[in-house]
């Protein structure tokens, strides 16, 4: 529209910045549009500077390319649950000795007290210790090796502790070949990942290990079909799930699939009815294995050149990671943030640990925290109405490649859930993704006291676009 | 402390609403905690960790709801009615939409497909990336923001120029378009004048006066103070000159600003000519007093300028109120002066009015210091002490570093206001008061204390401080000029009627000798 144009057309202004010329322009009856802006990049000059390199358009063009390709591969992943085995017998570069922990790498210790409290029971539970006190010294002693899960094709829930013997899922993605890996729901209640590891905690892990796992594992053997978690994904977002923190569907469906199998196996009765109880005696039963089916999906979309789609994001109760398809394996890393949500009756912020777990691969993905308009039962999690849960995933679609069309959301017209997460758009927009998850108590022990919601902190997404600049937009 | 156990049963809230009600329950007034939760056995356990037991607890079945309220004693019962009504969810507000907000201009621009300017006001750190974006899609800009660098305001120039689309700034801080004013602008009626301004404040002026003069506005163009430069060599100006001349709704073109650079003044001209049109051009300060074309009139303020383009719509001079300046005033306050109050010191806000008054005073005097004095030898910094004739520009760089402009804030005014009070050399203390869109919403009123303050430091040691006051703006303004005035003339200031006769009574004050 010319100048000369535009005097002849009504003024449709748009106001960036002071909110008083808004005001202004709204008392002449001209109707601003508002923005709610924040600088791109943080606010850190580098960081804009890194953005242009990347946004010129030879480099953007080359970007947008390999991140259609991550984007095509997320959602051509088709995860189907194919067993449950023993860490030590599936899980790649797993010993007897090998302590897998949520988040990008950390030493011993500067582990959170729950994941702390998770480790040494870990190793009482393997009987490498005879003790917490022997636990805690054998893990300073160097001879324990301790690695991320995500580093072994894995996830896991909260601290994230996975020890040989304890049994996992096997998930694997038919459609690019690919297997991921998450141990079992310990339900809700005082569990090792929250950091509690006293006799009652050692004693479930050793049911798990001698029942739960074995029973689940003998299911699928029955089982030579596997089951497709994609689909039951998808209609668990259909009944009401945002399969991260309202996992109450999903597991329905999950125990529903299994029963049949469970029932055919060599156990006895009184031990098909603990394992019933046990599903029942909580709803995130399903919680790991939607982590490891968005797990399974996005490890297709890695270390593809060029693309900034975010692969992983984590948290080991101090730092908070992310992986970029276009650099591989390489972490990103920030301060892990408190999580803001209502408390069980009784706690209140002060006992909140930080931000914990790699369950945040679910909005990785593109449910959890992006699928909160499919949980209206939850919003109270995020403080507010329906309508502003809706608004909490239409938000996402700023900074994600696309959306799903297998995993859609029924209130939002089955809008696909927006996936592939963009960290030039993050930076562009100032956007943060938006998690749901749990609140664990700060010392170990205690377990979880509360739910809400968190961001990745800034810093993660700088470094990373930083480092993206220096290797897409100069190549 | 008071604690109030209710055992509601067959009560069933999900356990994601009772943590939110819990946290809700424990902000209450008077509340020193408050557990709402479903008699699990699970939550009965977390009573017991807490300390709360009762028989009424062990009894209650896990479909019973327990709400648990520990208070001080009078405020107990207030507690539990506000409890319940969390508990009934009675301040759900049920579809009330939440003004919907951006959070990027791509993202703006997609949802008000229509929109058609953006004003950016952010940080100009930002301001360049955004008014790129803006220029993109195909958007008018106007850069309110300042520290934006000349090679960014090059590019954008040559971008909207190449687009068609305004380009107005950096650091512009007016524009009226289609009667509409952005960020600082005053309410005046539309009509066929034209303005195209490099210069703010001065830009206000002249709106102000042609509305005064019964005049109207059809378009108000800014360019930002750097658009006449050599090295941005007056593309907005040459690009709003145009779009003026091509406007139906434009009869006469108005033209504002520091005197440019010599090879971009004579493309203004020339472009003012070719526009077909009259063109009243204000190069304040500048020597130059021809244009060489017919269409084209060069004037040496503010109120010359909007005079002339009123007179050029047709209208008859006699019917006009000039405002010409009162000679017995200027008489009457020569009076009151001792004889060693020679000194004018101006305390601006309005960059060109500042100047206008400088270059006034400069006609009759040396020795006059300002932060914007071209002459280094006169120039003084922020924090120099005034000396002789001082004309400030406290909206200058050197005094906003880091705080909001003085037509916003007013501190740093005041403060200087009662430093100029204490020098017994000081006759006329001269100040200009902007009212309209973007400024302070009383600026007279803020400052009535100071004035009063300094005043009576002069009186205290025998003199008279004159104190001249004008105030920018018009009777549609809020709060109305009259209003500014009637506060002013209560605390004994004398009012200037205009901007140029601001410069020239500040002037006369203190001179000796005839009046020029």
């Amino acid at each position: 529209m010319s100048i000369t144009d535009l005097f002849s057309t009504d003024l449709k202004p748009v106001n960036l910045g002071l909110d008083m010329f808004a005001e202004d322009l709204a008392a002449q009856g001209a109707a601003p549009v508002r923005m709610d802006w924040t600088p791109p990049g943080g606010g850190d000059p580098d960081v804009i500077a890194a953005l242009g390199r990347l946004e010129r358009p030879e480099v953007a063009e080359k970007i947008n390319a390999a991140n259609e390709e991550a984007l095509s591969r997320i959602l051509a992943a088709q995860p189907f649950l194919e067993g449950f085995g023993r860490a030590i017998d599936t899980v790649p570069g797993m010993t007897a000795t090998t302590i897998l922990h949520a988040g990008p790498p950390i030493a011993y210790e500067r582990m959170s007290g729950p994941m702390r409290g998770a480790v040494t029971g870990a190793l009482v539970f393997e009987g490498l210790a005879k003790d917490l006190d022997a636990a805690d010294e054998l893990a300073r002693s160097g001879d324990i090796t301790f690695s991320p899960c995500h580093e072994h094709q894995a996830v896991g829930s909260m601290a994230g502790v996975t020890s040989a013997s304890m049994w996992v899922h096997q998930v694997t993605n038919r459609t690019h070949g690919n297997t991921a890996y998450t141990n079992l729901s310990e339900q809700l209640s005082k569990i090792l990942r929250f950091g509690a590891n006293d006799q009652s905690v050692i004693d479930r892990l050793n049911w798990m290990r001698d029942v739960f796992g074995p029973m689940l594992g003998a299911a699928m053997e029955l089982n030579t079909d596997g089951i497709d978690l994609r689909l039951m994904l998808s209609q668990a977002l259909h009944m009401g799930d945002e399969a991260h923190n309202r996992n109450v569907a999903g597991t329905t469906l999950l125990i529903q699939a299994l029963t049949p199998y469970l029932l055919e196996t060599d156990f006895s009765t009184q031990e098909k009815r603990e394992v019933f109880d046990f599903v029942a005696s909580s709803d995130y039963f399903s919680g790991p294995t939607w982590m490891v089916t968005a797990k399974a999906s996005m490890d297709a979309a890695a270390g593809i050149a060029n693309s900034t789609v975010v692969t992983a994001m984590c948290r080991n109760g101090v730092d908070f990671g992310i992986r970029v398809s276009g650099t591989g394996d390489r972490w990103f890393t920030g301060p892990a943030q408190q999580v803001v949500g209502p408390m069980f009756a009784g706690y209140t912020p002060e006992d909140s640990g930080l931000d914990m777990g790699d369950s945040a691969i679910t909005e990785t993905y593109g449910i959890g925290g992006f699928a909160m308009a499919a949980a209206p039962a939850i919003v109270a999690l995020v403080g507010g109405t329906v309508q502003e849960a809706m608004g909490y995933s239409r938000t996402m679609n700023a900074i994600t490649t696309g959306n799903n069309p297998n995993v859609t959301i029924p209130a939002l017209d089955f809008m696909g859930v927006p996936s592939g997460i963009d960290a030039r758009l993050v930076m562009e927009t100032g956007i943060l993704p938006l998690i749901n998850t749990a609140i664990a108590h700060k010392d170990p022990g205690i377990g979880m006291i509360g739910a809400g919601i968190v961001h990745p902190p800034v810093e993660a997404f700088q470094d990373a676009l930083r480092t993206l600049a220096d290797t897409v937009g100069e190549a | 402390m008071t604690r109030y156990i209710d055992i509601r049963k067959n009560t069933y809230l999900d356990s994601v609403s009772l943590m939110s009600m819990s946290t809700k329950a424990n902000a209450v007034e008077g509340v020193t905690q408050a557990l709402l939760g479903m008699a699990t056995p699970m939550n009965k356990e977390v009573l017991l960790n807490v300390g709360v037991q009762d028989p009424a607890i062990d009894a209650a079945k896990p479909s019973d709801l327990m709400i648990v309220i520990d208070a001080a004693d009078d405020l107990i019962d207030a507690a539990i009615q506000a409890v319940d009504d969390i508990l009934a969810r009675k301040n759900a507000s049920a579809g009330d939409a939440a003004e919907i907000r951006y959070r990027t201009l791509d993202g703006a621009f997609e949802e008000v497909p229509d929109s058609n300017l953006v004003l950016i006001s952010v940080n100009g750190a930002f301001a360049a990336r955004e008014a790129r974006k803006a220029l993109v899609a195909g958007k008018h800009v106007m850069i309110f923001s300042d520290n934006v660098s000349v090679e960014d305001e090059i590019e954008l120039k040559a971008l909207a120029h190449e687009k068609g689309l305004l380009l107005m700034g950096p650091d512009c801080g007016t524009a009226i378009i289609n009667g509409t004013g952005l960020a600082f602008a005053n309410a005046v009626r539309r009509g066929s004048i034209g303005i195209v301004g490099a210069s703010g404040t001065g830009s206000q002026e002249i709106s102000v006066r042609v509305h005064d003069f019964g005049g109207g506005i059809s378009q108000l163009i800014g360019t930002g103070g750097r658009d006449l430069s050599a090295e941005v060599g007056g593309v907005m100006m040459i690009d709003g000159i145009n779009a003026l001349a091509a406007d139906p709704g434009t009869e006469v073109i108005v033209i504002v600003s520091k005197p440019p650079a010599d090879e971009v003044a004579g493309r203004v001209l020339a472009v003012a000519a070719e526009s077909g049109k009259p063109v009243v051009v204000c190069f304040l300060g500048s020597p130059r007093t021809e244009s060489g074309y017919d269409n084209v009139q060069l004037v040496s303020g503010t109120k010359p300028a909007a005079l002339a383009a009123v007179l050029a719509t047709g209208v008859d001079e006699s019917t006009l109120d000039l405002h010409a300046l009162n000679i017995p005033l200027v008489e009457e306050v020569r009076g009151k002066l001792a004889p060693e109050q020679q000194y004018v010191r101006g305390l601006f806000c309005g960059g060109t009015l500042c100047d206008e008054a400088m270059f006034a005073a400069l006609a009759t005097f040396d020795n006059v210091y300002s932060n914007i004095q071209q002459d280094p030898a006169y120039r003084l910094g922020a924090t120099d002490v005034s000396k002789e004739h001082t004309y400030l520009d406290l909206g200058d760089d050197d005094f906003t570093n880091g705080r909001p402009h003085p037509m916003i804030d007013p501190t740093l005014r005041l403060q200087r206001l009662a430093h100029e009070a204490d020098d017994p050399e000081v006759g006329v203390i001269a100040m200009d008061f902007i009212v309209g869109f973007g400024s302070h919403e009383d600026p007279v009123g803020v400052t009535i204390p100071a004035i009063a303050e300094a005043k009576a430091k002069a009186a205290a040691r025998g003199q008279h401080l004159e104190i001249l006051g004008y105030v920018l703006g018009t009777d549609l303004d809020s709060p109305a000029v009259a209003e500014q005035v009637a506060q002013l003339e209560a605390a004994g200031v004398t009012i200037a009627s205009s901007s140029t006769n601001l410069g020239l009574l500040a002037r006369e004050f203190v001179a000796k000798g005839d009046h020029r």
